[in-house]
Protein backbone atom coordinates (compact mmCIF):
# COMPACT_ATOMS: atom_id res chain seq x y z
CA UNK A 1 0.00 0.00 0.00
CA UNK A 2 1.40 3.35 -0.95
CA UNK A 3 0.35 6.76 0.19
CA UNK A 4 0.89 10.19 -1.15
CA UNK A 5 0.86 13.60 0.48
CA UNK A 6 -1.29 15.38 -2.07
CA UNK A 7 -4.63 14.28 -3.53
CA UNK A 8 -4.17 13.03 -7.08
CA UNK A 9 -6.53 14.42 -9.72
CA UNK A 10 -7.32 12.40 -12.76
CA UNK A 11 -8.47 13.00 -16.27
CA UNK A 12 -10.44 10.32 -18.08
CA UNK A 13 -10.59 9.78 -21.83
CA UNK A 14 -12.52 7.14 -23.72
CA UNK A 15 -10.22 5.90 -26.48
CA UNK A 16 -12.38 3.49 -28.40
CA UNK A 17 -13.98 1.54 -25.61
CA UNK A 18 -17.51 0.16 -25.60
CA UNK A 19 -18.49 2.37 -22.64
CA UNK A 20 -18.45 -0.53 -20.21
CA UNK A 21 -15.18 0.56 -18.60
CA UNK A 22 -16.16 4.24 -18.74
CA UNK A 23 -19.28 3.75 -16.68
CA UNK A 24 -17.26 1.68 -14.23
CA UNK A 25 -14.74 4.54 -13.95
CA UNK A 26 -17.65 6.86 -13.15
CA UNK A 27 -19.07 4.28 -10.72
CA UNK A 28 -15.82 4.59 -8.74
CA UNK A 29 -16.68 8.24 -8.04
CA UNK A 30 -20.23 7.59 -6.90
CA UNK A 31 -21.48 6.68 -3.41
CA UNK A 32 -20.82 2.91 -3.30
CA UNK A 33 -17.08 3.21 -4.05
CA UNK A 34 -16.67 6.97 -3.58
CA UNK A 35 -13.00 7.64 -4.20
CA UNK A 36 -13.69 11.36 -3.87
CA UNK A 37 -13.50 10.90 -0.10
CA UNK A 38 -9.74 10.42 -0.59
CA UNK A 39 -9.54 13.65 -2.52
CA UNK A 40 -9.36 11.97 -5.91
CA UNK A 41 -11.16 14.27 -8.33
CA UNK A 42 -12.15 13.55 -11.91
CA UNK A 43 -11.24 16.76 -13.67
CA UNK A 44 -11.98 17.65 -17.26
CA UNK A 45 -8.79 19.62 -17.69
CA UNK A 46 -5.63 17.67 -18.55
CA UNK A 47 -3.46 20.49 -17.17
CA UNK A 48 -4.95 19.91 -13.70
CA UNK A 49 -4.39 16.17 -13.74
CA UNK A 50 -1.71 13.85 -12.33
CA UNK A 51 -3.23 10.58 -13.54
CA UNK A 52 -4.51 9.81 -17.03
CA UNK A 53 -7.16 7.06 -16.96
CA UNK A 54 -7.62 5.83 -20.47
CA UNK A 55 -10.08 3.20 -21.65
CA UNK A 56 -10.28 1.51 -25.04
CA UNK A 57 -7.65 0.94 -27.69
CA UNK A 58 -6.07 3.26 -30.21
CA UNK A 59 -7.43 3.93 -33.67
CA UNK A 60 -6.15 6.34 -36.29
CA UNK A 61 -8.61 9.09 -35.43
CA UNK A 62 -8.13 9.17 -31.68
CA UNK A 63 -4.35 8.71 -31.73
CA UNK A 64 -3.59 12.47 -31.97
CA UNK A 65 -6.25 13.26 -29.33
CA UNK A 66 -4.74 10.83 -26.82
CA UNK A 67 -1.22 12.14 -27.47
CA UNK A 68 -2.42 15.72 -27.11
CA UNK A 69 -4.03 15.06 -23.73
CA UNK A 70 -0.90 13.22 -22.57
CA UNK A 71 1.41 16.03 -23.68
CA UNK A 72 -0.72 18.68 -22.00
CA UNK A 73 -0.45 16.99 -18.60
CA UNK A 74 2.29 18.39 -16.33
CA UNK A 75 5.13 16.18 -15.10
CA UNK A 76 5.14 13.90 -13.15
CA UNK A 77 2.26 12.00 -14.71
CA UNK A 78 0.99 8.44 -14.64
CA UNK A 79 -0.98 6.66 -17.36
CA UNK A 80 -3.37 3.89 -16.33
CA UNK A 81 -4.81 1.70 -19.09
CA UNK A 82 -8.23 0.48 -17.91
CA UNK A 83 -9.74 -2.66 -19.40
CA UNK A 84 -8.73 -5.34 -21.85
CA UNK A 85 -9.01 -3.02 -24.90
CA UNK A 86 -6.68 -0.43 -23.42
CA UNK A 87 -4.18 -3.16 -22.45
CA UNK A 88 -4.02 -5.09 -25.72
CA UNK A 89 -6.93 -4.19 -27.98
CA UNK A 90 -9.05 -6.89 -26.34
CA UNK A 91 -11.96 -8.36 -28.24
CA UNK A 92 -11.41 -5.83 -31.02
CA UNK A 93 -7.69 -6.54 -31.50
CA UNK A 94 -8.11 -7.75 -35.09
CA UNK A 95 -10.55 -5.05 -36.24
CA UNK A 96 -9.33 -3.17 -39.30
CA UNK A 97 -9.47 0.17 -37.55
CA UNK A 98 -7.65 -0.78 -34.35
CA UNK A 99 -3.94 -0.12 -33.93
CA UNK A 100 -3.83 -2.04 -30.64
CA UNK A 101 -3.51 -1.22 -26.94
CA UNK A 102 -2.88 2.25 -25.52
CA UNK A 103 0.85 1.57 -25.23
CA UNK A 104 1.02 1.98 -29.01
CA UNK A 105 0.31 5.69 -28.52
CA UNK A 106 1.66 6.74 -25.12
CA UNK A 107 3.80 5.14 -22.39
CA UNK A 108 1.52 3.21 -20.01
CA UNK A 109 2.49 2.71 -16.36
CA UNK A 110 -0.29 0.51 -14.97
CA UNK A 111 -2.46 -2.04 -16.77
CA UNK A 112 -5.89 -2.85 -15.30
CA UNK A 113 -7.36 -6.08 -16.71
CA UNK A 114 -11.02 -6.99 -17.11
CA UNK A 115 -13.82 -6.71 -19.63
CA UNK A 116 -15.35 -4.57 -18.30
CA UNK A 117 -12.82 -3.74 -15.57
CA UNK A 118 -14.57 -3.82 -12.20
CA UNK A 119 -14.50 -0.70 -9.99
CA UNK A 120 -12.44 -2.60 -7.38
CA UNK A 121 -9.83 -3.35 -10.05
CA UNK A 122 -9.80 0.25 -11.24
CA UNK A 123 -9.31 1.54 -7.69
CA UNK A 124 -6.51 -1.00 -7.20
CA UNK A 125 -4.93 0.25 -10.43
CA UNK A 126 -5.07 3.84 -9.24
CA UNK A 127 -3.45 2.87 -5.92
CA UNK A 128 -0.63 1.16 -7.87
CA UNK A 129 -0.43 4.30 -10.00
CA UNK A 130 0.10 6.39 -6.87
CA UNK A 131 3.27 4.41 -6.07
CA UNK A 132 4.55 5.11 -9.60
CA UNK A 133 3.64 8.77 -9.23
CA UNK A 134 5.62 9.00 -6.01
CA UNK A 135 8.67 7.42 -7.64
CA UNK A 136 8.44 9.81 -10.56
CA UNK A 137 8.13 12.73 -8.18
CA UNK A 138 11.27 11.64 -6.35
CA UNK A 139 13.17 11.25 -9.60
CA UNK A 140 12.14 14.74 -10.70
CA UNK A 141 12.88 16.43 -7.38
CA UNK A 142 16.26 18.16 -7.19
CA UNK A 143 18.16 17.40 -3.96
CA UNK A 144 18.09 20.28 -1.44
CA UNK A 145 21.87 20.99 -1.57
CA UNK A 146 21.88 21.30 -5.34
CA UNK A 147 18.87 23.56 -5.20
CA UNK A 148 20.63 25.90 -2.79
CA UNK A 149 23.75 25.96 -4.93
CA UNK A 150 21.66 26.75 -8.00
CA UNK A 151 19.93 29.55 -6.15
CA UNK A 152 23.23 31.18 -5.25
CA UNK A 153 24.50 31.35 -8.81
CA UNK A 154 21.20 32.17 -10.45
CA UNK A 155 19.62 34.56 -7.99
CA UNK A 156 22.64 36.64 -7.15
CA UNK A 157 24.76 37.11 -10.26
CA UNK A 158 26.66 40.05 -8.73
CA UNK A 159 28.05 37.80 -6.01
CA UNK A 160 29.04 35.22 -8.56
CA UNK A 161 30.75 37.85 -10.74
CA UNK A 162 32.67 39.24 -7.77
CA UNK A 163 33.86 35.74 -7.00
CA UNK A 164 35.01 35.26 -10.57
CA UNK A 165 36.88 38.58 -10.57
CA UNK A 166 38.55 37.68 -7.31
CA UNK A 167 39.64 34.40 -8.80
CA UNK A 168 41.22 36.22 -11.80
CA UNK A 169 43.23 38.53 -9.56
CA UNK B 1 -25.14 41.11 -34.44
CA UNK B 2 -21.46 40.38 -34.08
CA UNK B 3 -19.63 38.27 -36.54
CA UNK B 4 -19.91 34.55 -36.16
CA UNK B 5 -17.36 32.50 -34.24
CA UNK B 6 -16.73 28.78 -34.37
CA UNK B 7 -16.31 27.09 -31.02
CA UNK B 8 -15.06 23.50 -31.01
CA UNK B 9 -16.85 21.23 -28.49
CA UNK B 10 -15.14 17.96 -27.62
CA UNK B 11 -13.88 15.32 -28.28
CA UNK B 12 -12.52 15.48 -24.74
CA UNK B 13 -15.06 17.49 -22.76
CA UNK B 14 -15.95 17.31 -19.03
CA UNK B 15 -19.66 16.79 -19.66
CA UNK B 16 -19.22 13.96 -22.14
CA UNK B 17 -18.15 10.54 -20.95
CA UNK B 18 -17.50 9.69 -24.58
CA UNK B 19 -15.82 11.60 -27.39
CA UNK B 20 -17.93 13.37 -29.98
CA UNK B 21 -16.81 16.53 -31.69
CA UNK B 22 -19.13 19.42 -32.58
CA UNK B 23 -18.21 22.63 -34.35
CA UNK B 24 -20.60 25.22 -32.95
CA UNK B 25 -21.02 28.32 -35.08
CA UNK B 26 -22.00 31.13 -32.74
CA UNK B 27 -23.52 34.55 -33.24
CA UNK B 28 -22.87 36.18 -29.87
CA UNK B 29 -24.22 33.56 -27.45
CA UNK B 30 -26.64 31.87 -29.85
CA UNK B 31 -25.72 28.74 -31.76
CA UNK B 32 -26.54 29.21 -35.43
CA UNK B 33 -25.22 25.96 -36.71
CA UNK B 34 -23.77 22.77 -35.27
CA UNK B 35 -21.61 20.47 -37.36
CA UNK B 36 -20.99 17.07 -35.77
CA UNK B 37 -17.96 14.98 -36.61
CA UNK B 38 -17.68 11.43 -35.38
CA UNK B 39 -15.32 8.51 -35.75
CA UNK B 40 -13.26 8.67 -32.55
CA UNK B 41 -14.54 5.29 -31.34
CA UNK B 42 -14.96 3.54 -34.65
CA UNK B 43 -13.57 0.02 -34.34
CA UNK B 44 -15.10 -1.60 -37.39
CA UNK B 45 -16.65 -4.48 -35.55
CA UNK B 46 -19.26 -5.24 -38.22
CA UNK B 47 -16.47 -6.62 -40.36
CA UNK B 48 -15.37 -8.91 -37.54
CA UNK B 49 -18.16 -11.35 -38.51
CA UNK B 50 -15.79 -12.50 -41.25
CA UNK B 51 -13.24 -13.58 -38.64
CA UNK B 52 -15.41 -14.90 -35.79
CA UNK B 53 -17.84 -17.80 -35.87
CA UNK B 54 -21.52 -16.85 -35.85
CA UNK B 55 -22.05 -18.18 -32.32
CA UNK B 56 -18.85 -16.65 -31.02
CA UNK B 57 -19.80 -13.24 -32.42
CA UNK B 58 -22.51 -12.75 -29.73
CA UNK B 59 -19.68 -11.66 -27.41
CA UNK B 60 -18.54 -9.03 -29.89
CA UNK B 61 -22.13 -7.86 -30.48
CA UNK B 62 -22.53 -7.37 -26.73
CA UNK B 63 -19.51 -5.10 -26.78
CA UNK B 64 -21.02 -2.72 -29.33
CA UNK B 65 -21.98 -0.76 -26.26
CA UNK B 66 -21.39 -1.36 -22.58
CA UNK B 67 -24.61 0.33 -21.47
CA UNK B 68 -27.15 -1.48 -23.64
CA UNK B 69 -24.95 -4.55 -24.07
CA UNK B 70 -27.68 -7.12 -23.40
CA UNK B 71 -29.95 -5.63 -26.05
CA UNK B 72 -27.26 -5.87 -28.71
CA UNK B 73 -26.53 -9.50 -27.84
CA UNK B 74 -30.26 -10.19 -28.00
CA UNK B 75 -30.74 -8.37 -31.30
CA UNK B 76 -27.90 -10.27 -32.94
CA UNK B 77 -29.09 -13.64 -31.58
CA UNK B 78 -32.63 -12.85 -32.70
CA UNK B 79 -31.42 -12.09 -36.22
CA UNK B 80 -29.46 -15.37 -36.41
CA UNK B 81 -32.41 -17.33 -34.97
CA UNK B 82 -34.65 -15.80 -37.63
CA UNK B 83 -32.13 -16.60 -40.34
CA UNK B 84 -31.77 -20.23 -39.27
CA UNK B 85 -35.40 -20.73 -38.28
CA UNK B 86 -34.70 -21.57 -34.65
CA UNK B 87 -37.64 -21.60 -32.26
CA UNK B 88 -36.53 -20.19 -28.89
CA UNK B 89 -38.20 -21.63 -25.74
CA UNK B 90 -40.70 -19.28 -24.08
CA UNK B 91 -38.87 -19.32 -20.78
CA UNK B 92 -35.74 -18.04 -22.52
CA UNK B 93 -37.76 -15.24 -24.14
CA UNK B 94 -39.16 -14.23 -20.74
CA UNK B 95 -35.70 -14.30 -19.15
CA UNK B 96 -34.36 -12.18 -22.00
CA UNK B 97 -37.16 -9.68 -21.46
CA UNK B 98 -36.34 -9.47 -17.75
CA UNK B 99 -32.64 -8.85 -18.41
CA UNK B 100 -33.39 -6.36 -21.14
CA UNK B 101 -35.72 -4.36 -18.91
CA UNK B 102 -33.21 -4.51 -16.05
CA UNK B 103 -30.60 -3.08 -18.38
CA UNK B 104 -33.09 -0.37 -19.39
CA UNK B 105 -33.50 0.53 -15.70
CA UNK B 106 -29.74 0.78 -15.31
CA UNK B 107 -29.35 2.77 -18.50
CA UNK B 108 -32.09 5.29 -17.67
CA UNK B 109 -30.82 5.79 -14.12
CA UNK B 110 -27.33 6.28 -15.52
CA UNK B 111 -28.75 8.88 -17.89
CA UNK B 112 -30.67 10.61 -15.08
CA UNK B 113 -27.40 10.94 -13.19
CA UNK B 114 -25.43 12.29 -16.12
CA UNK B 115 -28.30 14.64 -17.00
CA UNK B 116 -28.31 16.02 -13.45
CA UNK B 117 -24.53 16.39 -13.59
CA UNK B 118 -24.79 18.42 -16.80
CA UNK B 119 -27.20 20.76 -14.99
CA UNK B 120 -24.72 21.15 -12.17
CA UNK B 121 -26.98 19.18 -9.79
CA UNK B 122 -24.18 17.13 -8.27
CA UNK B 123 -26.12 15.59 -5.36
CA UNK B 124 -28.89 14.30 -7.63
CA UNK B 125 -26.21 12.73 -9.86
CA UNK B 126 -24.82 10.89 -6.84
CA UNK B 127 -28.27 9.74 -5.69
CA UNK B 128 -29.19 8.36 -9.12
CA UNK B 129 -25.96 6.40 -9.30
CA UNK B 130 -26.40 5.14 -5.74
CA UNK B 131 -29.81 3.74 -6.65
CA UNK B 132 -28.36 2.27 -9.84
CA UNK B 133 -26.01 0.08 -7.78
CA UNK B 134 -29.06 -1.93 -6.57
CA UNK B 135 -29.81 -2.81 -10.20
CA UNK B 136 -26.17 -3.71 -10.81
CA UNK B 137 -26.36 -6.02 -7.77
CA UNK B 138 -29.33 -7.81 -9.33
CA UNK B 139 -27.43 -8.09 -12.62
CA UNK B 140 -24.35 -9.43 -10.86
CA UNK B 141 -26.40 -11.94 -8.89
CA UNK B 142 -28.14 -13.31 -11.96
CA UNK B 143 -25.42 -13.11 -14.61
CA UNK B 144 -22.07 -12.71 -12.88
CA UNK B 145 -21.16 -9.50 -14.66
CA UNK B 146 -21.87 -5.88 -13.80
CA UNK B 147 -22.13 -4.20 -17.18
CA UNK B 148 -21.49 -6.92 -19.76
CA UNK B 149 -23.88 -9.81 -19.07
CA UNK B 150 -22.84 -12.49 -21.62
CA UNK B 151 -25.95 -14.57 -20.85
CA UNK B 152 -27.57 -14.38 -24.27
CA UNK B 153 -26.63 -16.96 -26.89
CA UNK B 154 -27.99 -18.09 -30.21
CA UNK B 155 -30.90 -20.39 -29.36
CA UNK B 156 -31.66 -19.14 -25.87
CA UNK B 157 -29.88 -18.00 -22.72
CA UNK B 158 -26.93 -19.43 -20.81
CA UNK B 159 -28.31 -19.24 -17.29
CA UNK B 160 -31.66 -19.75 -15.66
CA UNK B 161 -32.96 -17.61 -12.83
CA UNK B 162 -34.56 -19.92 -10.21
CA UNK B 163 -38.11 -19.04 -9.16
CA UNK B 164 -37.18 -18.08 -5.59
CA UNK B 165 -34.55 -15.70 -6.95
CA UNK B 166 -37.14 -14.15 -9.27
CA UNK B 167 -39.39 -13.44 -6.27
CA UNK B 168 -36.46 -11.90 -4.44
CA UNK B 169 -35.79 -9.62 -7.42
CA UNK B 170 -39.40 -8.40 -7.33
CA UNK B 171 -39.09 -7.69 -3.60
CA UNK B 172 -35.92 -5.69 -4.25
CA UNK B 173 -37.60 -3.75 -7.04
CA UNK B 174 -40.44 -2.83 -4.66
CA UNK B 175 -37.89 -1.31 -2.31
CA UNK B 176 -36.16 0.38 -5.22
CA UNK B 177 -39.44 1.90 -6.38
CA UNK B 178 -39.61 4.07 -3.24
CA UNK B 179 -36.09 5.35 -3.88
CA UNK B 180 -36.85 6.05 -7.53
CA UNK B 181 -39.97 7.93 -6.37
CA UNK B 182 -37.77 10.31 -4.40
CA UNK B 183 -35.42 10.99 -7.30
CA UNK B 184 -38.24 11.30 -9.82
CA UNK B 185 -40.10 13.77 -7.57
CA UNK B 186 -37.04 16.01 -7.48
CA UNK B 187 -36.53 15.68 -11.23
CA UNK B 188 -40.14 16.46 -12.10
CA UNK B 189 -40.88 19.20 -9.54
CA UNK B 190 -37.63 21.05 -8.89
CA UNK B 191 -37.74 24.68 -9.97
CA UNK B 192 -34.12 24.78 -11.10
CA UNK B 193 -34.61 21.80 -13.36
CA UNK B 194 -37.76 23.34 -14.82
CA UNK B 195 -35.90 26.57 -15.49
CA UNK B 196 -33.06 24.81 -17.25
CA UNK B 197 -34.99 22.22 -19.24
CA UNK B 198 -38.46 23.55 -20.07
CA UNK B 199 -38.75 25.06 -23.52
CA UNK B 200 -35.12 24.21 -24.36
CA UNK B 201 -34.25 22.21 -27.45
CA UNK B 202 -37.82 21.78 -28.63
CA UNK B 203 -38.57 19.36 -31.46
CA UNK B 204 -42.01 19.41 -33.05
CA UNK B 205 -43.94 16.25 -33.95
CA UNK B 206 -43.37 16.91 -37.67
CA UNK B 207 -39.63 17.44 -37.25
CA UNK B 208 -39.35 14.29 -35.16
CA UNK B 209 -41.04 12.28 -37.89
CA UNK B 210 -39.21 13.95 -40.78
CA UNK B 211 -35.75 13.56 -39.19
CA UNK B 212 -36.47 9.97 -38.22
CA UNK B 213 -35.57 10.17 -34.57
CA UNK B 214 -36.21 7.15 -32.36
CA UNK B 215 -36.72 6.11 -28.76
CA UNK B 216 -37.51 8.47 -25.90
CA UNK B 217 -36.43 11.40 -28.10
CA UNK B 218 -39.28 10.60 -30.53
CA UNK B 219 -41.77 9.68 -27.82
CA UNK B 220 -41.20 13.02 -26.05
CA UNK B 221 -42.44 14.75 -29.21
CA UNK B 222 -45.59 12.64 -29.24
CA UNK B 223 -44.49 10.08 -31.84
CA UNK B 224 -45.83 6.68 -30.66
CA UNK B 225 -42.75 4.85 -31.84
CA UNK B 226 -41.67 1.93 -29.69
CA UNK B 227 -40.81 -1.45 -31.17
CA UNK B 228 -41.94 -3.20 -28.02
CA UNK B 229 -45.52 -2.56 -29.22
CA UNK B 230 -45.10 -5.00 -32.09
CA UNK B 231 -42.27 -7.19 -30.83
CA UNK B 232 -42.91 -10.87 -31.60
CA UNK B 233 -39.94 -11.98 -29.49
CA UNK B 234 -39.78 -11.45 -25.76
CA UNK B 235 -42.76 -11.28 -23.46
CA UNK B 236 -44.11 -7.95 -24.68
CA UNK B 237 -46.85 -9.45 -26.82
CA UNK B 238 -48.19 -11.57 -23.95
CA UNK B 239 -48.05 -8.78 -21.41
CA UNK B 240 -49.42 -6.01 -23.61
CA UNK B 241 -47.57 -2.76 -24.05
CA UNK B 242 -48.40 0.92 -24.45
CA UNK B 243 -45.55 3.40 -24.85
CA UNK B 244 -45.00 6.37 -22.54
CA UNK B 245 -45.63 9.57 -24.48
CA UNK B 246 -45.20 13.29 -23.92
CA UNK B 247 -46.16 16.06 -26.31
CA UNK B 248 -43.98 19.06 -25.44
CA UNK B 249 -40.87 17.83 -27.26
CA UNK B 250 -38.44 19.83 -25.10
CA UNK B 251 -35.58 18.65 -22.88
CA UNK B 252 -37.92 18.34 -19.91
CA UNK B 253 -40.31 16.09 -21.83
CA UNK B 254 -37.45 13.80 -22.77
CA UNK B 255 -36.38 13.58 -19.13
CA UNK B 256 -39.99 12.89 -18.09
CA UNK B 257 -40.42 10.08 -20.62
CA UNK B 258 -37.28 8.34 -19.38
CA UNK B 259 -38.27 8.64 -15.73
CA UNK B 260 -41.76 7.28 -16.38
CA UNK B 261 -40.24 4.42 -18.37
CA UNK B 262 -38.44 3.36 -15.19
CA UNK B 263 -41.83 2.51 -13.65
CA UNK B 264 -42.95 0.83 -16.85
CA UNK B 265 -39.85 -1.39 -16.92
CA UNK B 266 -40.41 -2.43 -13.31
CA UNK B 267 -44.01 -3.38 -14.16
CA UNK B 268 -42.84 -5.43 -17.16
CA UNK B 269 -40.35 -7.31 -14.98
CA UNK B 270 -43.08 -8.06 -12.43
CA UNK B 271 -45.40 -9.22 -15.22
CA UNK B 272 -42.68 -11.55 -16.55
CA UNK B 273 -42.06 -13.03 -13.11
CA UNK B 274 -45.79 -13.64 -12.52
CA UNK B 275 -46.32 -15.32 -15.89
CA UNK B 276 -42.94 -17.07 -16.14
CA UNK B 277 -43.42 -20.30 -18.12
CA UNK B 278 -41.57 -23.46 -17.12
CA UNK B 279 -39.35 -25.38 -19.52
CA UNK B 280 -35.99 -25.29 -21.23
CA UNK B 281 -33.87 -22.18 -21.48
CA UNK B 282 -32.08 -22.99 -24.74
CA UNK B 283 -32.26 -25.22 -27.78
CA UNK B 284 -29.19 -26.72 -29.46
CA UNK B 285 -28.04 -24.99 -32.64
CA UNK B 286 -27.05 -27.27 -35.52
CA UNK B 287 -25.50 -26.40 -38.86
CA UNK B 288 -24.51 -23.08 -40.36
CA UNK B 289 -26.60 -20.06 -41.35
CA UNK B 290 -28.09 -20.53 -44.85
CA UNK B 291 -27.27 -18.26 -47.80
CA UNK B 292 -30.10 -15.86 -47.06
CA UNK B 293 -30.66 -12.57 -45.29
CA UNK B 294 -32.75 -11.51 -42.35
CA UNK B 295 -33.44 -8.33 -40.49
CA UNK B 296 -34.96 -7.63 -37.12
CA UNK B 297 -35.33 -4.91 -34.56
CA UNK B 298 -34.99 -4.44 -30.80
CA UNK B 299 -36.16 -1.49 -28.73
CA UNK B 300 -33.03 -0.39 -26.88
CA UNK B 301 -33.08 2.06 -23.96
CA UNK B 302 -32.13 4.78 -26.47
CA UNK B 303 -34.51 3.70 -29.22
CA UNK B 304 -34.94 1.23 -31.97
CA UNK B 305 -31.88 -0.68 -33.22
CA UNK B 306 -32.00 -2.52 -36.54
CA UNK B 307 -30.01 -5.72 -37.13
CA UNK B 308 -29.32 -7.14 -40.56
CA UNK B 309 -27.50 -10.44 -41.17
CA UNK B 310 -26.57 -12.28 -44.32
CA UNK B 311 -25.28 -15.87 -44.23
CA UNK B 312 -23.29 -17.88 -46.78
CA UNK B 313 -23.52 -21.51 -45.56
CA UNK B 314 -20.25 -21.23 -43.63
CA UNK B 315 -19.31 -20.71 -40.01
CA UNK B 316 -18.87 -16.98 -40.64
CA UNK B 317 -21.56 -14.58 -41.74
CA UNK B 318 -21.12 -12.66 -44.94
CA UNK B 319 -22.46 -9.38 -43.61
CA UNK B 320 -23.74 -7.91 -40.38
CA UNK B 321 -25.18 -4.44 -40.28
CA UNK B 322 -26.43 -2.53 -37.29
CA UNK B 323 -28.29 0.76 -37.27
CA UNK B 324 -28.16 2.19 -33.78
CA UNK B 325 -30.50 4.68 -32.10
CA UNK B 326 -27.90 7.40 -31.52
CA UNK B 327 -27.05 7.29 -35.20
CA UNK B 328 -30.67 8.13 -35.96
CA UNK B 329 -30.85 10.83 -33.29
CA UNK B 330 -27.81 12.85 -34.35
CA UNK B 331 -29.81 14.46 -37.17
CA UNK B 332 -32.38 15.73 -34.73
CA UNK B 333 -29.64 16.83 -32.31
CA UNK B 334 -28.22 19.15 -34.97
CA UNK B 335 -31.71 20.60 -35.46
CA UNK B 336 -32.19 21.11 -31.70
CA UNK B 337 -28.90 22.93 -31.33
CA UNK B 338 -29.84 25.58 -33.91
CA UNK B 339 -30.86 28.72 -32.08
CA UNK B 340 -30.08 27.56 -28.54
CA UNK B 341 -27.79 29.31 -26.05
CA UNK B 342 -24.20 28.10 -25.78
CA UNK B 343 -24.78 27.31 -22.08
CA UNK B 344 -27.62 24.92 -22.94
CA UNK B 345 -25.54 22.84 -25.38
CA UNK B 346 -24.47 20.20 -22.79
CA UNK B 347 -28.08 19.73 -21.61
CA UNK B 348 -29.41 19.33 -25.11
CA UNK B 349 -26.71 16.85 -26.09
CA UNK B 350 -27.37 14.78 -22.99
CA UNK B 351 -31.15 14.66 -23.37
CA UNK B 352 -30.89 12.60 -26.55
CA UNK B 353 -28.91 10.19 -24.33
CA UNK B 354 -26.03 9.85 -26.78
CA UNK B 355 -24.19 6.56 -26.87
CA UNK B 356 -21.29 7.26 -29.14
CA UNK B 357 -19.80 3.77 -29.05
CA UNK B 358 -23.15 2.41 -30.34
CA UNK B 359 -23.24 5.12 -32.94
CA UNK B 360 -19.79 4.46 -34.36
CA UNK B 361 -19.42 0.77 -33.60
Amino acid sequence: MSYIKKSPWLVHYDGSSCNGCDIEVLACLTPLYDVERFGIVNTGNPKHADIFLVTGGVNTQNLPVVRQIYEQMPEPKVVIAVGACACTGGVFHDCYNMLGGMDKAIPVDVYVPGCAARPEAIIDGVVKGLAVLEEKQKALAVPVNEKLAEKETVMEPSVAMNKQQEAKK
Amino acid sequence: MGKSTVVPFGPQHPVLPEPIHLDLELQDEKVVKAIPSIGYIHRGLEKLVEKRGFQEYVYVAERVCGICSFGHGWGYSKAIEGLMGIEVPRRAEYLRTIWHEISRLHSHLLWAGLGADALGFESLFMQCWRIRETILDIIEQTTGGRVIFSVCKVGGVRRDIPDNELKEIVARLDKLKKEIDEVATIFLNDETIHARLKGVGTVSYDDAVALGCVGPTARASGVPQDYRMGDEGGAYKDLGFTPVLATEGDCFARAKVRLLELYQSMDIIKGCVENMPAGDIAVPVKGFPPAAEYFTRVEQPRGEAVYYVKGNKTKNLERFRLRTPTNANIAVLVKMLQGCDLADVPNIILTIDPCISCCER
